[in-house]
């Protein structure tokens, strides 16, 4: 019986520092490992659970009830559910028009654990002084052997994060095209918007080679409202994708440590012309993020042999773009993750009200001077946007494709379209880049 | 950045409270006047409303108590030459006052500016001809329409739109008739035709109905540089159909996808940016079809509005000093968040709670009225509450609401709502069926008879399944006191089972981001949760949530940090209600005030959203709970105060003061016991009688016969009410034994076999309220008001003088001697308020309240010296003495009660205090004054002519007495004589009379002319048709109880109300609205009460 499930209380959430959260099981039933998080966003819960960002992380919703409008077959963001487990405070029954079934059946068909009833807020406030924690997810019917204590030494034996290439877990498997169906557009403003823009239209939509390190599927959307977009595995070479003569790279969003994905970085490099493609490769002083570095990253290795493509980076594609250009990144205590923050546009002074999911940061101090700080934020002052000085790339930390979110950073797409017929139509890059 | 062009800015109040513009105006006019000010601006501020905050003297440079006219503000404006008025935070009123302001030239004129939003915009956004035509250019969509001139087209129509039911509105009527709502073909056709023949040019407008779409509103800031965040989303449970102030609504929104949210949210922005809303705050509301997720654009406020307040309070997001701040040139990224201290404005709150409000309704008030909630809103106050779960805040709402729900079709509202309260029912139901097993737990526990409930009896619980089942009782959101219903204990048992089982509230934050920033202001609301346990040892782990453990510990580890400064607790006043509004919430917040500034910490508790009491920095640390006896005593537990203050919120925390101090909490002022003497009828008559005072005879009846026969012995006319009433309800004077017999039947209905009171009543006295202060050793009287109608009416609704007109000094002396005498025999430390009434020269006493009352505000207004704060200062132990100061440096030596003098002229000058009544939202409504109060608001009108204060008091108030026209009168027998004189003297000043048969027949035998008219009830033309056809002005009728006569009172005042005509009902208000109208010659003149209290009158 619910109510007796309810009082008793047996699922738990252990965290490695000794403290322990205890609720009701829901979902599948199947005990997990995972980094604690906490996302501060209103709505917008099946973005998140389809969010690959969130593999290998309990995601600790801060709203109060969580499943009243239910899940449907639309709001879906990648084709699974990456992330180890679900934490909220009240689980409650669905009612809108759209609900095609229940969050609980949803988690259970989709072997996600979760647990409700836990105080999210006493354990947000927990993360939030003492960092986000590595954690063990209980959610059996009865006790565990040796009880929590078991399960806090599982969390602690755990590796974490720190250092992990979850990319390559949560990247597609093979190339593919990514089709804008009716069905998978956005919004009628986006179509509006690509009809305002006069660069298109008159020629033939760009082609958009996409990195997926853990795509979400708005990001695709976006793009394909005005690009022929195919997406990529995560470890796809740079002279692969130069193979596939594109007129502009994405680099996608994705979990864990942008600094572990080091074939990632090494390829933006080329792509960027940082890098030469000959077999021998520029020796790089390894750095205490484990990230490779160009020796002089403001002029290219091989200027005249390759040409720099337009690059935008969301995410991860934004820490691997800084990575690459020679920043540094670092972990940040509890993250951003919300639909909230506000983030100035330097240039404009304008504020958008951005969504969130990030526990890395780009290092301000690290910040190479080919790279210029484009956006921050406003409630800690961290890095949010740059893009190179000479060359045609530049990222945001945030995701302007929102889902969950506000769509108030939509422009930006927009502004990687115009970057991307800048940059053909001139072939010279410093005018392009001078239309950001 | 800060606009350094301004210099003067000009605020606009909202005047009384009526149904739909309570007090909310005056929290965010308070917050607009302090941003401003601490901007350095100088700020001027008109407004008629003397309870209000905003009007204290010590707020705004310039402050004028002045009727909310354009003609008034002309005036100020003429005098204080404002660089720009702020419209948008007083409400509808102050909106069209800018508007008719801006029509007539004056801002032109004067060159004045309009900031916060410009006349084209508050045009679009008002004008519904203009805002469709917005929204169409924008792309919003709109309810499908079309107009037709026969039934085939109108069918047509009806096809195409494809959904029941449909509006049917002819075009061109009289009065609107014709139209309706139809539910299907048939009476479809019949609506049509019927219509078709009514409308003038033989047309018909078919509307989609949204009955029963989804509602929802989103709050919208946006400043001049185009950023714009939405501050709030709030859901109603109520569809379509039902305002959105009778609705329970809930923040945030719970039933929407992130995709329809975000949808919501974009075109919310569109809307303000495309009505023009440069800077400050907007309210944009939605219906969403519940079937299919069609959202119609309803309508959007380009002001402050009651759901600003609200969402202000539900988010910890102060709304209107934002609104201010932008007003005045800032963008939002250059304000900083007060809650974190750290982060900017420019952000949107996360809610990791769930709010609930709900409206108070009074219909109880309102015999004859509809009590179906529609478009037209009805409630007078409303509740909101704070959970961790819906249930928990819903629960909480309910509780604070201090009045059975109902009036609510729980059917209407939307799946999940209903779902959520069937849960709560379920579960209750599921505790009663469990009541074996807890009721057997507090026997185990042996708890009945445990006078030290705090430690905890035995920490291994035999039964832990009773354990739980409270645990998870209090975690789903029930009182004590709801728990005890349902297995059949009481409150204090659970309340002693559950303390000593460590099961205490937890508290959390309203801090705008959900947790993920520290807040530095101390706003907090309480949940149960599951607890927490730490385990000492070497693992030193810390457990939460885990209903197992045995050994909890109880939150009170996390009870707030103790300071070294004394700690009062100020109980507010809860929703308002009709006898219990905004005068209490001024003395809570003065207490507040004047308390802070002597270095206590005060804690403020209140479950009323639309209060300055629950503005976070009002008090030091704020409480938004429900004003129960548990949830007072767990705050008082947690911030371990040294008082508390329980005088100054009304009924509401006077009701809890016995309880919380057997509680051990420590009550600070009059004591209970002394608050409970004053309302034992038997000790005070004696203590009356031993002070040598007159009293009315009286007698208390337990059934019709004892009733007859106590009225005979008195003699009649007799006062009657059900003992053990609030805000004199029920309340009735009857003129003989026929109207006697009906009242007992329904009285004793109304009051349960409660047995019935009878007092003699005094006719044609002059009714008296005294405002006194007192430490204990030293009374004061902080004024005496002389009211203008005559005794028996509620001192609530009646207009009154200050300082008295009619009153010799021999009785005035007499006044403050018995002011004294009550007040040391009823150990008063604090604030007292008496009600007396003099006839033939003779005082008698009606009775002593030892709290504050409702005319406070009023009374410091007038004089300058804040009771409240002194009363406060009394309560903690200050003397008055010492010299206490008042609001701009009055010593309260200063003070003669008697005489108001300006002391730079030495001119006197005098405040009226008039009732405002919300008759026209409650047709069919008996429209008379009486014992019981009615009134929801007051406003105050100052002058040096007395008679001029009272003319600006009608004005004031909506309904000014007309300068010519015809005057209809109707009056009682007892009143013919001095209504002849006053007729006689109305002709002399131009006005004609109409006046009933008998009336009119009276006035004729006396030589003045008059015309008559039939009584409603015998012929035409009546009354009503000279109403509808404007030739009457001015309606007085002091007749009322008798058969159909008092029908016909009904049915004329309804009518006078529904055209906006004065109505005058009583002989009173009648002579003095004559004296004031002969007066008129002399102009009235505009003074700031700076000018008044100590600047002196130019």
């Amino acid at each position: 019986m619910k109510w007796k499930a309810e009082r008793e209380r047996k699922a738990y959430l252990a965290l490695a520092d000794g403290t322990v959260f205890h609720g009701v099981a829901f979902g599948a039933k199947k005990n997990a490992l995972g980094e604690v998080v906490f996302n501060t966003g209103m709505c917008g819960y099946q973005e998140i659970l389809t969010d690959p960002s969130y593999a290998g992380q309990f995601v600790t919703l801060t709203p109060a009830e969580v499943g009243n409008y239910g899940i449907n077959s639309d709001d879906i963001e990648s084709r699974a559910l990456f992330l180890s487990g679900l934490v909220i405070g009240d689980l409650t029954a669905p009612s809108n028009w759209r609900s095609e079934k229940c969050l609980d059946d949803y988690l259970k068909e989709n072997g996600v654990p979760g647990i409700y009833g836990v105080d999210t807020r006493a354990l947000t406030l927990h993360l939030r002084e003492h960092g986000n924690q590595k954690a063990f997810l209980y959610v059996g019917e009865r006790g565990m052997g040796n009880g929590e204590r078991e399960a806090i030494a599982k969390a602690r034996e755990w590796e974490g994060l720190d250092g992990q290439d979850y990319a390559a877990k949560v990247t597609c498997e093979k190339r593919y095209d990514f089709l804008a169906t009716k069905d998978t557009k956005n919004t009628k403003e986006e179509d509006d918007l690509c009809e305002l823009c006069d660069l298109c239209g008159k020629k033939e939509k760009p082609y958009v080679v996409c990195y997926d390190f853990g795509v979400k599927t708005n990001i695709l959307r976006s793009l394909a409202s005005w690009a022929n977009v195919t997406v990529v595995p995560a470890k796809t070479t740079a002279e692969e994708v130069l193979a596939m003569k594109p007129d502009g790279v994405f680099l996608s969003n994705g979990p864990a440590d942008p600094a572990a994905v080091t074939y990632a970085i090494e390829n933006i490099q080329k792509l960027l012309g940082l890098r030469s493609f000959s077999t021998g490769l520029t020796r790089f002083t390894g750095l205490s993020g484990g990230a490779p570095q160009t020796p002089n990253p403001v002029n290219p290795v091989n200027p005249v042999k390759s040409k720099s493509i337009p690059i935008m980076g969301i995410c991860l594609g934004h820490q691997l773009l800084a990575l690459a250009c020679g920043a540094k990144t670092a972990r940040l205590k509890f993250g951003h993750h919300g639909c909230n923050h506000p983030v100035k546009n330097l240039a404009t002074g304008h504020v958008e009200i951005t969504s969130q999911n990030h526990n890395f940061a780009v290092l301000p101090e690290s910040v190479p001077d080919c790279l210029e700080v484009t956006h921050i934020n406003l409630n800690d002052n961290s890095i949010e946007g740059v893009r190179h000085k000479t060359l045609p790339a530049f990222s945001v930390q945030y995701h302007p494709e929102s889902c969950p979110g506000p769509h108030d950073s939509k422009y930006l797409f927009d502004e990687f379209k115009k970057l991307i017929f800048a940059t053909k139509n001139t072939k010279d890059t410093k005018a392009g880049n001078d239309l950001l | 950045m800060k606009r350094t062009d301004l210099r003067k800015i000009l605020i606009i109040g909202s005047g009384p409270i009526v149904i739909g513009q309570g007090c909310e105006f005056d929290y965010s006019g308070v917050q607009a006047v302090k941003a401003l000010k601490s901007l350095g601006y100088e700020v001027v501020l008109v407004n008629s409303n003397p309870a209000t905050v905003m009007t204290d003297p010590d707020r705004a440079d310039r402050t004028y108590v002045e009727p909310l006219t354009a003609d008034y503000l002309h005036e100020v404006i003429r005098r204080e030459r404002p660089d720009a008025i702020l419209p948008t935070l007083g409400g509808q009123t102050a909106l069209n006052l800018a508007m008719e302001l801006e029509k007539r030239g004056v801002l032109k004129r004067y060159r004045v500016e309009l900031i916060g939003a410009k006349a084209e915009a508050i045009e679009r956004a008002e004008d519904r001809n203009l805002f469709k035509e917005a929204m169409r250019d924008i792309g919003l969509d709109m309810p499908r329409s079309g107009s037709a001139h026969s039934l085939a087209e109108a069918e047509a129509i009806a096809k195409t739109i494809g959904s029941w039911p449909l509006i049917v509105r002819p075009g061109f009527t009289l009065g609107g008739t014709g139209g309706g709502i139809a539910h299907d073909a048939e009476e479809f056709a019949r609506i049509v035709s019927g219509g078709l023949d009514a409308s003038l040019n033989h047309e018909v407008l078919v509307e989609e109905s949204l009955i029963g779409w989804k509602e929802y509103e989103m709050e919208v800031m946006r400043d001049k540089a185009g950023n714009a965040v939405i501050v709030c989303s709030i859901e109603n449970m109520d569809p379509m159909g039902v305002h959105t102030g009778d609705s329970i609504t809930v923040a945030p929104i719970l039933t929407l996808t992130d995709r329809e949210y975000q949808a919501m949210r974009d075109d919310s922005i569109k809307v303000l940016e495309k009505i023009g809303i440069e800077t400050g705050g907007s309210n944009v509301q939605w219906a969403v079809n519940p079937k299919d997720g069609r959202r119609i654009i309803i309508e959007m406020n380009p002001r402050v509005s009651r759901s600003s307040a609200l969402a202000s309070k539900a988010t910890g997001f102060p709304i209107a000093k934002i609104a201010a701040f932008l007003a005045v040139g800032f963008t939002l990224d250059e304000i900083t968040n007060d809650i974190t201290g750290k982060t900017l404005a420019c952000f949107e709150p996360s809610l990791d709670y769930v709010v609930v409000k709900i409206p108070r309704f009074a219909f109880e008030k309102f015999h004859g009225a509809s009590t179906t909630l529609g478009t037209q809103m009805k409630s007078v106050g409303e509740v909101m509450a704070i959970g961790r779960t819906f249930k928990q805040a819903y629960l909480k709402a309910v509780r604070s609401l201090e009045a059975p729900l109902k009036y609510h079709d729980a059917e209407s509202y939307d799946p999940w709502f209903k779902r959520e309260l069937d849960e709560i029912e379920e579960f209750r139901k599921f505790l009663a069926s469990q009541k074996d097993v807890l009721t057997g737990f507090t026997r185990l526990t042996g708890l009945e008879e445990n006078t030290n409930p705090v430690n905890p009896v035995n920490p291994v619980l035999q039964n832990e399944q009773a354990y739980l089942l409270l645990l998870q009782a209090k975690v789903f959101g029930f009182s004590d006191k709801e728990i005890a219903t349902a297995i059949g204990s009481d409150e204090i048992t659970v309340r002693n089972t559950r303390l000593a089982l460590g099961i205490r509230p937890e508290f959390g934050e309203v801090d705008t981001c959900a947790g993920e920033f520290e807040a530095v202001t101390p706003y907090y609301y309480s949940y149960y949760g599951y607890g927490t346990t730490e385990t000492a040892g070497t693992t030193g782990t810390t457990v939460y949530g885990d209903s197992s453990r045995t050994s909890r510990m109880s939150q009170m580890s996390r009870s707030s940090k103790s300071s070294s400064r004394h700690k009062i607790m100020v109980l507010g006043g809860g929703p308002n209600r009709i006898g219990q509004g905004i005068e209490f919430d001024w003395c809570c917040c003065h207490a507040a005030f004047s308390l802070r500034k002597r270095g206590y910490e005060v804690v403020m508790v209140n479950s009323n959203p639309e209060t300055v009491s629950t503005d976070y920095d009002t008090s030091d640390k704020l409480y938004f709970e429900p004003l129960t006896f548990e949830d007072v005593m767990e705050i008082y537990d947690r911030e371990k105060c040294d008082g508390v203050i329980v005088q100054y919120g009304g009924q509401t925390p006077l009701n809890l003061a016995e309880k919380l101090e057997k509680a051990g909490a420590k009550i600070v002022g009059t004591s209970p016991k002394d608050i409970a003497l004053a309302e034992d009828r038997d000790f005070f008559r004696a203590l009356v009688a031993e002070i040598g005072m007159k009293q009315p005879a009286s007698g208390i009846a337990h059934s019709i016969e004892d009733a007859r026969r106590i009225a005979k012995e008195i003699g009649y006319p007799v006062l009657v009410r059900p003992s053990f009433v609030l805000g004199g309800r029920g309340m009735a004077i009857v003129y003989r034994e026929s109207e006697l017999d009906s009242y007992v039947s329904e009285a004793v209905a109304a009051s349960e076999g409660k047995p019935i009171l009878i007092d003699k009543f005094l006719e044609h006295a002059i009714e008296l309220d005294v405002d006194a202060v007192s430490d204990g050793e030293t009374t004061m009287i902080g004024a005496i008001l002389e009211h203008i109608e005559a005794a028996g009416c509620h001192s609530g609704d009646a207009a009154a003088i200050t300082p008295p007109v009619s009153l010799s000094d021999k009785t005035l002396a007499e006044v403050k001697r018995y002011t004294e005498i009550f007040a040391e025999r009823l150990h008063v430390v604090g604030l007292m308020n008496l009600q007396l009434a003099v006839k033939d020269g003779e005082i008698w006493m009606i009775e002593v309240n030892p709290r504050a009352s409702r005319t406070v505000p009023f009374v410091s207004k007038a004089t300058g010296i804040p009771l409240a704060d002194l009363g406060a200062l009394a309560m903690v132990g200050e003397k008055l003495k010492t010299g206490l100061t008042g609001f701009t440096g009055l010593q309260f030596a200063d003070l003669n009660p008697v005489n108001l003098v300006n002391p730079v002229k030495n001119k006197k000058y005098y405040c009226v205090k008039e009732a405002v009544f919300p008759y026209v939202k409650f047709p069919g409504a008996k429209i008379v004054l009486s014992p019981e109060m009615k009134s929801t608001g007051e406003v105050m009108a100052i002058d040096p002519d007395r008679f001029g204060a009272y003319c600006k008091s009608q004005i004031a108030c909506g309904s000014p007495l007309p300068k010519s026209g015809n005057v209809f009168l109707s009056v009682r027998d007892e009143d013919k004589p001095q209504v002849a004189e006053l007729a006689a003297k109305l002709k002399d000043l131009g006005f004609g009379i109409y006046a009933t048969l008998g009336t009119s027949t009276y006035l004729w035998e006396r030589g003045i002319e008059s015309r008559a008219a039939f009584r409603i009830s015998r012929g035409r033309p009546n009354v009503i048709d000279l109403i509808r056809e404007g030739e009457i002005q001015w309606v007085v009728n002091t007749s009322e109880s008798d058969g159909e006569a008092s029908g016909d009172s009904v049915k004329m005042r309804s009518s006078a109300v529904a055209s906006g005509i004065p109505v005058t009902t009583t002989l009173a208000g009648f002579a003095a609205a004559v004296a004031g109208l002969a007066e008129e010659g002399s102009e009235s003149s505009v003074y700031s009460l700076q000018e008044y209290h100590h600047d002196g009158m130019e």
